[in-house]
């Protein structure tokens, strides 16, 4: 699973790491990134789920 | 074609946590339909989930209040109109600067991190109540205070002016009079305007958001006195009307259905989805306001440029293709993708604060009074008319 995260999008509303806090969390600024280790997604469920959460669709989620 | 008059938009709600039993029609013709505004004019409102999503997301709405032909709920609305109000009022790209700013203080971690303070400022106000009942009423000892305090405590604004600043929110948002709300728009600048002048003098800055944007964002040109004070106000306003409003409508609407209730207090793991279920059914922010300014389509019809467009989070948070049996409060099913909270670049910016708070707010609440019940019938309760944020006026309670 490939994740692309557009941060000149991001408003920093933090669903993503809501939905999946396993994959997603905020950096300093607030904007969403990619818990290290979990680049790929680490076959969760709600990567997806994430996606949809957010408001202003930062998130892409392709397969590989 | 006789077409018959739209729908008069907002209206007062005949249960706290229903929508209005008048939004029938408009709740079964989505995605998008026509309504009145007060003032006679026609406007979309849109009620369609799938829609919802996307238009709340479309740029070509835009959420600039002072401009002429933005669309006003009532007449209070228009003392706002040559305002320019911080985050919600802007669109991008001035937004974005606005939001950014902001950002750092508002993420899940600082919601995580404000936790502790947020459960010692529940419990403080609990013992108080309790102290002096029973009975009580809960919007002034509990629901109301719980949510100022933090607010103040996170922008670093002395809660001792709670009474001042509370007053004057409600007289903002609720008037009655075009009068009250310019008058409280004044006053409330003037209160900034000091409030700002104490921060700058103080060679140990606070570590609040407020002192962060004097000492940095002021201080540095990045922002003029007149931003930092519609920041504040909104903050402050934001921060403590709607969080107070969803605790008194949740705590009435669980009182009122008392099976669900037993369930939260024998399961209180369940309460992160009891809180996004509340947040659905109780929709209390219910009528977005945005002016398109381009011809959009959109729901099988054309939005043309400089339209009114509406959003009633109450219908479209009951949208029967997405929610099953959408009336019925059941927090075991998918809730997440509300939009009580909004969506698209204004999104509430203090969500995960929000969710904090009313989660240790009802939990604390239902544990340490489990006998807690409405001191008089349900139906002598008074809450908020239609054409403001929904919430309970009073609710008297015993234990």
């Amino acid at each position: 699973m490939h994740i692309d995260i557009d941060k000149d999008v991001c408003i920093g509303a933090g669903q993503c790491a809501l939905a999946a806090p396993k994959v997603f969390t905020q950096d300093d600024d607030g904007f969403s990134a990619l818990l290290p280790g979990r680049e790929d997604g680490g076959a969760d469920p709600m990567v997806r789920e994430a996606a949809r959460a957010c408001p202003v669709s930062a998130i892409a989620v392709s397969d590989d | 074609m006789t077409e018959t008059e739209p729908v008069a938009f907002p209206q007062d709600r005949t249960c706290p946590y229903h929508p209005p039993t008048a939004y029938d029609p408009l709740r079964t013709d989505r995605p998008l339909t026509r309504i009145t505004l007060y003032d006679g004019r026609k406007a979309w409102l849109v009620t369609g989930h799938t829609l919802a999503r996307s238009l709340l997301a479309d740029q070509r709405l835009s959420s600039d209040r002072s401009h002429p032909d933005f669309p006003a709920p009532n007449i209070r609305f228009t003392a706002a109109k040559n305002r320019k109000v911080a985050l919600l009022g802007f669109d991008d790209p001035e937004h974005r600067t606005q939001r950014r700013m902001m950002v750092p203080s508002f993420t899940l971690r600082r919601a995580a991190a404000l936790r502790p303070e947020i459960q010692r400022i529940v419990d403080e106000r609990l013992d108080a109540m309790i102290a002096q009942g029973p009975p009580g009423e809960l919007v002034s000892a509990f629901a109301l205070p719980v949510p100022s305090m933090v607010i103040c405590a996170l922008l670093g604004v002395p809660y001792a002016d709670h009474e001042f600043f509370e007053g004057q929110s409600r007289r903002l948002l609720r008037g009655p009079k075009v009068s009250d709300v310019q008058d409280a728009r004044d006053q409330l600048d003037a209160y900034f305007a000091q409030l700002i002048d104490t921060k700058l003098k103080q060679s140990e800055p606070g570590d609040g958001v407020l002192d962060e944007l004097v000492h940095e964002k002021l201080r540095e040109g990045e922002l003029d006195r007149r931003e930092v004070m519609s920041f504040a106000t909104i903050l402050l306003i934001a921060g403590h009307e709607t969080t107070a409003n969803m605790i008194s409508l949740g705590t009435f609407a669980l009182l009122q259905h008392p099976e669900r209730l037993a369930e939260l207090r024998a399961r209180p793991e369940l309460l992160p989805d009891a809180v996004e279920e509340l947040m659905r059914m109780l929709s209390i922010a219910d009528g977005l306001l945005r002016r398109a300014t381009e011809d959009i389509e959109a729901g099988g019809t054309t939005i043309r440029a400089g339209d009114p467009v509406l959003f009633s989070t109450s219908v479209i948070n009951r949208d029967a293709d997405v929610y099953e049996d959408p009336d019925t409060f059941d927090w075991h099913r998918p809730n997440r993708h509300h939009v009580a909270f909004g969506f698209g670049i204004h999104q509430c910016l203090g969500q995960n604060l929000a969710r904090a708070e009313l989660e240790i707010a009802l939990r604390t609440l239902f544990e340490r009074l489990p006998t807690l019940r409405l001191a008089v019938p349900a139906e002598e309760i008074p809450f908020k008319p239609g054409d403001t944020i929904q919430g309970m006026l009073e609710l008297p309670v015993t234990w």
